[in-house]
């Protein structure tokens, strides 16, 4: 990892709330972390943790209101959070771009995927038509798509869920940007094109020191391509470490219930049928529990966790966790 | 004997297209497939999307009518059955659907949702019922007094648990599970799949179990088989496919699979391409044009399915 002292993109006391008819729902409720040039950081967590909503609230691309971000985003050093419209669209796609998870439904239909690749070099890096077109070829060819001549110039219905990820993957890479933040990008895709796409990324982020951050609930992608993980809990950070060490020694007892609770290929004879379960459901966002919010399901709850929310404890450069049996 | 035997299933689905809707061809979702399920045994069929894993159990139980084969339930072939005489057997063979959001009536209680099969099938009064239901509710982990709640009301796992009782209100002896959890979150599969292991136990049931996710399938199998475009390729005991995988398509499936353990890094067998076309099958062994071992004879002939020992069954020409 090279990690330069200063890091690429902060966030501090990042704050997302959506006003609803039902109230307000806290999506996400102040996290803080870094990401350093060239790594990838891996953020973890269950549907409804805020994960997603982190990433989108760092590009802006949530309507405001009902959306109401705060905090602070740092991306070299400029607040994100600060910018105006115009501000925020130079960064977008350009130095920080996306990647989302439905490869079916985040391409546009009715445009070929030339278009849809050049439009960014277009825009961003100001290259004519044919120029930008020539670029979208280059990238579909970096990609390791076949007939990248003819391919650009189809609708994205030719394409099948791998493809397109591929192409989205493309589009994301045209400008040449130091951050991409992928959300859940190999989740629709089955095992064997899952493989190609994570291999296609750990190839191309070492050609082009981007920084990616990888949003996932999937621990075996985190292990094989994070170096960092942060863990995310109904809108919370829980704990962060380097990979190996969340892995070999999680202090929280989410993190330890969450890699407790997947089936690993050839473990069942060691460790027998019964998986690890986490009792409970993931609390609605808009009634957090009081305390620490893992409480009602945590299997070494104290007194103390039930109304007084636990501080982060820093162990490390690296590694904390929000817990009151690590004080 | 084996409680379930499945013989040469075929199901074709005819393609139609023009103002007559002439068939023009045929999508060959399963072509050819045979295994056998025992009784207290769980046999996992995996297969990548596609691959006609779901097509099979839906087959079995003929929600969707199969081109030809024989489906053999406890003695009795399904697919000569009347109406009348297959509902009856719908009552010990049973099945739970991937979306818990989609596979339940939303204006039906829970109550009504799990009492619909025993109305179906039993003549017992409403308080026995009642009290069924209350049973069953308990059995899968739910409060009996949410009865008279609706679907919406709970949550994806919850939901499945409904799905669950449901299926075993008429005691049934097998249950086809298709993609039982993989719509859930983690924490919440590890609970679904421990009461389907329970379960299992305390009832002696055997299940057909349809996924896409190996790590789950080989955690709940005694046997699993391997699917690939409409054929299995591959049927051995968990600890078989595992540990010696026989065929070039469950080697790179296993090798595909992300471990979540950063210490281990292992070779990935990395497929070219993607699963081709079910409309139109490659010859011969149909994994021959992204197979990396494949030899002249793959794209000519198809590859019989053999036993090489210990009930290990592969279609492969290499072996």
């Amino acid at each position: 990892m090279s990690e330069s002292a200063k890091p690429l993109l902060e966030i501090k006391d990042l704050r997302t709330r959506f006003h609803t008819l039902d109230g307000i729902v806290n999506a996400v409720d102040g996290i803080d972390f870094e990401v350093y040039q060239g790594e990838t950081l891996g953020l973890v967590g269950e549907s409804g943790c805020g994960k997603s909503v982190t990433a989108l609230s760092i590009l802006q691309l949530l309507r405001c209101p009902p959306a109401e971000i705060q905090g602070s985003v740092r991306f070299d050093g400029t607040n994100l959070l600060g910018l105006d419209r115009e501000g925020v669209r130079k960064i977008r796609g350009n130095d920080i771009s996306m990647i989302f998870q439905e490869p079916m439904t985040s391409l546009n239909p009715v445009l070929k995927i030339g278009e849809q690749i050049s439009e960014a070099a277009r825009v961003h890096k100001n290259m004519t038509r044919q120029q930008a077109w020539r670029w979208a070829v280059e990238m579909l060819r970096m990609v390791q798509i076949p007939g990248p001549n003819s391919r650009a110039r189809q609708y994205p219905h030719k394409f099948s869920g791998g493809m397109r990820q591929r192409a989205m993957i493309g589009m994301s890479l045209s400008c040449n940007p130091r951050l991409i933040l992928a959300d859940e990008p190999t989740t629709a895709l089955d095992v064997t094109i899952q493989a190609q796409i994570m291999s296609l990324m750990q190839r191309l982020k070492e050609e082009f020191k981007t920084a990616i951050v990888l949003i996932t609930h999937d621990l075996g992608v985190i292990a094989e391509m994070a170096s960092r993980v942060v863990v995310m809990y109904a809108g919370k950070v829980v704990e962060e470490a380097p990979v190996k060490e969340i892995f070999k020694d999680p202090r929280h007892p989410y993190t330890q219930g969450l890699l407790g609770s997947i089936p690993v290929i050839g473990r069942k004879e060691q460790s027998g049928r019964r998986l690890q379960e986490i009792p409970g459901i993931v609390p609605s966002p808009m009634k957090t529990p009081l305390g620490c919010r893992f409480h009602p399901r945590c299997p070494r709850v104290i007194n103390r966790c039930c109304d007084q929310q636990p501080p982060m404890i820093r162990l490390a450069k690296h590694r904390r966790v929000s817990c009151w049996l690590e004080t | 004997m084996a409680l379930l035997e499945v013989k040469n299933l075929k199901k074709y689905f005819p393609i139609k297209k023009g103002v007559f809707s002439r068939t023009i061809g045929y999508v060959q979702a399963v072509d050819g497939v045979s295994f056998t399920l025992k009784k207290g045994e769980t046999l996992g069929l995996v297969g990548e999307s596609g691959c006609g894993k779901t097509t099979v159990g839906r087959s079995i139980l003929r929600l969707i009518e199969p081109t030809f084969g024989q489906v053999t339930f406890n003695g009795q072939n399904l697919l000569v059955l009347e109406r009348e005489e297959l509902r009856k057997v719908r009552a010990s063979l049973q099945i739970i659907f991937q979306d818990p959001f989609s596979s339940l009536d939303p204006r039906m209680n829970v109550g009504q949702i799990i009492a619909e099969p025993i109305r179906n099938h039993l003549k017992i009064s409403k308080s026995e019922i009642r009290h069924r239901v209350a049973y069953l509710m308990e059995r899968v982990g739910l409060h009996p007094e949410q009865m008279s709640r609706y679907p919406h009301e709970f949550s994806g796992g919850q939901r499945q648990r409904i799905g669950i009782a449901r299926a075993l209100a008429l005691k049934p002896l097998a249950i086809i599970c298709d993609e039982p959890v993989s719509a859930l979150d983690v924490s919440i599969q590890a609970q679904v799949i421990n009461l389907l292991a329970q379960l299992q136990e305390q009832m002696n049931l055997s299940y057909l179990f349809i996924a896409h996710d190996l790590s789950v399938v080989e955690h709940i199998s005694d046997r699993v088989a391997v699917m690939y475009l409409g054929h299995i390729v591959e049927l051995a005991t968990d600890r078989e496919i595992y540990q010696n995988p026989m065929h070039p398509y469950t080697q790179a499936l296993l090798s595909a699979v992300p471990i979540p353990d950063p210490e281990i890094r292992k070779k990935k067998i990395l497929l070219q391409g993607d699963v081709p076309s079910p409309i139109n099958p490659p010859s011969g062994c149909t994994f021959h044009t992204r197979c990396p071992e494949r030899k002249e004879i793959c794209s000519r002939e198809e590859p019989p399915f053999q036993n090489i020992g210990a009930d290990h069954w592969v279609a492969c020409h290499l072996i």
